[in-house]
């Protein structure tokens, strides 16, 4: 069966037709054009929010100085670096890599698709995210400057010019995330179309891989959580030039309304971007330690568990926040408890590797990386979900450290992951391992040298978003000044080490060694297409897959090979 | 190298053995975990003729290592649910009746506080006023009546380990108890616009006679 749409060719004679240049690289609607657009999009915004923190961490390490490729940073400038920085890399890089950019290109070739059940309004998605994009990055270059009230835009402070001082910026950022929501909310809703009724013949629930369970589940928190966040900034954006007030108390409004808002998506939010990443390792790690995902509906109830305790832990934004205190005491039960299901799902990961026969290729280190780095992340989060403790790490660079150490892990290890493992089915050849593996241990070991010293800043009083710290007595000391000079000194190794990679992406790209259509020995359908890179409608219509077995048969006993396709009959 | 600010407030020590309660729990997780990560990724790297075994995770015996951590697990999260819980009663809940009462109001970038002066009541004539240096005495419940005039700010002083968003529009109370005299950092821990960087304020910790002669020099005439 083939998901049935209004494509222009229609399935039946997409081997026959030469498209023209236009047609599939500008305005393309097959699934795998559009997701390499969404990943080059993201990755070349990924350039920006790495630019805009390379020079704010510049600025901190020796201020006032004069940092190379950007001169003297303002006060100003600063705050627009920090807010940018953060709005970029959420919402410009781990949601259209992650949920975008991986959900179209795998989800119709994990499920033996020919495309995604509603092809133009995918690139009609695709199309909003770009403007978007240039949105946001135009607001930087508008008079006043962009937007520097931090990613949060707590009003009344985003929304009133006079006390912003960025009359533009702040309207082009909220116009900017407002069309970047609208775009993935038409992915969303074709990715969850598209999984429930375009799977291959004979495949059931529980024989769908956990990738694409994992961004349909992102996608339906993400649906479920954004509506309240658009009206808010509906609202914003009237405050700010329509002259309402909703936000602004001098005039009746609720400045902590906005807060409930934003968190009310921004906690989901970080369970939107984490599942698609964990779901890269659900898919990686069986495949390298050829072996069946250690309890796969366990997996797939702890990826439910989270999703809903997602939507009632947000306040633990908001503990001091002037919210009512008897409140936090809900908030903390609520936030500890989400401990439960994802402990769950690590040990699960872990077990998988049990028995196995473990090959460290460059995929199979990432997604060992995500859950070395993702487990500090984790545990470090139990410090600020308890209310008590908060007090004193709300708005610390404890925090910073914190969700960089379970962002990055998820926007940039989750996406090395996906990106090594899938790329020759995106390009038809093979990535340099040994460039691969410098990258993977450059990258962990500087990475882990930017934020295990924001934990001990943190700890010793250095409040976020600040500028310069010779201000305060407490906090301008020979030894939190070493630490911030070490993070960013890890910074720039970090950021070199990303050439290996650029590198190595467009060398292989083109000149990379031919590598077939399984070149990892995987199960699952996308490994199935006949051509490599699967051409237009990635099966013949009249060879689609029939799938008779789960996605992780590795090493099944009494069978000569260790694995056995998913659409292999016996 | 000691990078910990010292613990000045009746309350700051609970922070800090809540922090040191946390610490234990997780850092006793993460080794765990650690141990067994790296030590199956060791024992399981791939050998010569060794094939992978085939498990489904359904099996009792195997499962019972992921069900028996995690009923750990759920039984530490209690602690940590309880610890934090009466932490934050103490400190955000249960506010005792003040011996002193102070106004602190933040504004776009400054701070500035008004003393109950001689009289020891807020609003009348012999307050005194400042800006950027609050002064209160030791050993004595202070409430703060935290105020703005714009935006939100954030009332944080890291050796009380007491921190509250300033909300326009509100007078959201904070108290402490300072259990020793000195000069302390006093900053602005919200987003406030572009002179957030230099919105720090002092905290003067005085003794009751010092206080006293504070009060006598700055008192208005």
């Amino acid at each position: 069966m083939s998901v049935a749409h209004d494509h222009d060719h229609g399935a039946h004679d997409a081997h026959h037709h030469e498209m023209s240049f236009i047609e599939k690289y500008i305005f393309p609607t097959d699934h795998k054009y559009i997701g390499k657009q969404y990943m080059f999009t993201g990755m070349f915004m990924a350039l920006f929010g790495g630019f805009y923190a390379y020079v704010f961490r510049m600025q901190l390490a020796f201020p006032n100085m004069s940092v190379p490729f950007f001169g003297r940073v303002s006060p100003m400038e600063y705050n627009a670096a920090i807010t940018q920085h953060g709005t970029v890399m959420i919402f410009w890089v781990a949601m259209p890599v992650l949920i975008a950019a991986f959900g179209n290109f795998l989800i119709p070739l994990l499920i033996g698709a020919d495309d995604m059940a509603f092809p133009r309004l995918n690139r009609l998605s695709y199309q909003i995210f770009l403007v978007s994009a240039v949105v946001l990055i135009a607001s930087w270059f508008v008079p006043g400057g962009a937007f520097g009230g931090a990613w949060t835009a707590y009003p009344p402070l985003s929304a009133d010019a006079r006390y912003s001082l960025t009359p533009m910026g702040s309207s082009m950022w909220l116009i900017a995330v407002a069309l970047e929501f609208a775009a993935f909310l038409l992915g969303g809703i074709n990715f969850i179309v598209t999984a429930m009724n375009g799977r291959a013949p004979g495949m059931k629930w529980n024989d769908v891989p956990m990738i694409v369970w994992m961004i349909c589940i992102a996608s339906i928190l993400f649906m479920a959580s954004v509506g309240p966040l658009v009206a808010g900034a509906i609202m914003l954006l009237f405050d700010q030039n329509l002259g309402t007030n909703f936000f602004d108390p001098r005039r009746g409004g609720d400045p902590i309304l906005w807060q409930h808002l934003f968190w009310f998506f921004g906690h989901p939010e970080v369970y939107v971007v984490l599942l698609p990443a964990t779901g890269m390792c659900a898919e990686v790690i069986p495949v390298f330690a050829r072996k069946k995902l250690f309890a796969y509906d366990t997996v797939l109830y702890t990826t439910i568990g989270t999703g809903v305790l997602s939507f009632f832990v947000w306040a633990h934004h908001q503990f001091v926040a002037g919210i009512d205190p008897r409140m936090a005491n809900v908030f903390t039960i609520t936030t500890v408890l989400i401990s439960i299901p994802i402990a769950e799902m690590v040990f699960l990961y872990i077990a998988t590797l049990y028995g196995g026969s473990i090959r460290y290729t460059v995929p199979m280190l990432w997604a060992l990386g995500f859950i070395f780095a993702f487990l500090i992340g984790g545990v470090t989060g139990i410090y600020l979900g308890a209310s008590g403790a908060d007090i004193y790490f709300h708005d610390t660079y404890f925090v910073v450290a914190h969700f960089h150490y379970t962002f990055f892990p998820i926007a940039f290890i989750g996406t090395f992951t996906g990106f090594t493992y899938w790329f020759p089915k995106m390009f038809g050849r093979m990535m340099n391992e040994t460039l691969g593996k410098i990258h993977f241990f450059g990258t962990m070991i500087s990475f882990n040298f930017i934020f295990l010293p924001l934990f001990a800043t943190g700890l010793g009083g250095d409040h976020r978003r600040i500028y310069n710290y010779n201000n305060f007595p407490e906090l301008a000391t020979p030894d939190l000044q070493n630490l911030r000079i070490l993070a960013t000194v890890a910074l720039l190794v970090l950021i070199a080490f990303q050439f290996i990679f650029i590198y190595n992406t467009f060398y292989s790209m083109f000149f990379g060694p031919i590598s077939g259509t399984n070149p990892w020995k995987a199960t699952t359908l996308e490994w199935t297409t006949p051509e490599n890179p699967p051409g237009h409608g990635n099966w013949p219509p009249d060879n689609m897959p029939t799938v008779y077995r789960g996605p992780y048969e590795y090493s099944v006993p009494g069978r000569e090979d260790d694995f056995w396709p998913q659409n292999q009959q016996s | 190298m000691n990078l910990f600010q010292p613990a000045l407030s009746t309350f700051a020590s609970d922070v800090d053995n809540l922090v040191m309660m946390i610490t234990a729990i997780v850092g006793f997780w993460y080794l765990a975990t650690n141990v067994m990560f790296f030590w199956l990724l060791w024992r399981y790297r791939a050998q010569e003729g060794v094939k992978a075994l085939y498990v489904t995770g359904h099996e009792p015996e195997l499962l019972r290592w992921i069900t028996y951590p995690h009923y750990l697990i759920i039984f530490m999260d209690l602690f940590v649910i309880v610890g934090a819980i009466k932490v934050w009663y103490n400190v955000k809940q249960n506010l005792p009746e003040p011996q002193e009462v102070v106004r602190v109001v933040g504004q776009q970038w400054a701070w500035s506080f008004q003393h109950p002066g001689a009289d020891g009541i807020l609003d009348t004539a012999d307050d005194i006023k400042t800006v950027d240096g609050l002064h209160v005495p030791v050993n004595k419940v202070v409430h703060a009546k935290l105020e703005s005039r714009d935006v939100l700010h954030n009332f944080s002083i890291p050796v009380f380990r007491l921190k509250q968003d300033i909300v326009p529009g509100r007078v959201i109370t904070a108290w402490f108890e300072a259990t020793q005299a000195g000069v302390y950092d006093l900053q602005c821990a919200e987003m406030c616009g572009i002179g957030h960087g230099l919105m720090a304020g002092r905290i003067y910790v005085e003794s009751d006679e010092d206080h006293l002669a504070w009060i006598t020099a700055n008192t208005p005439k």
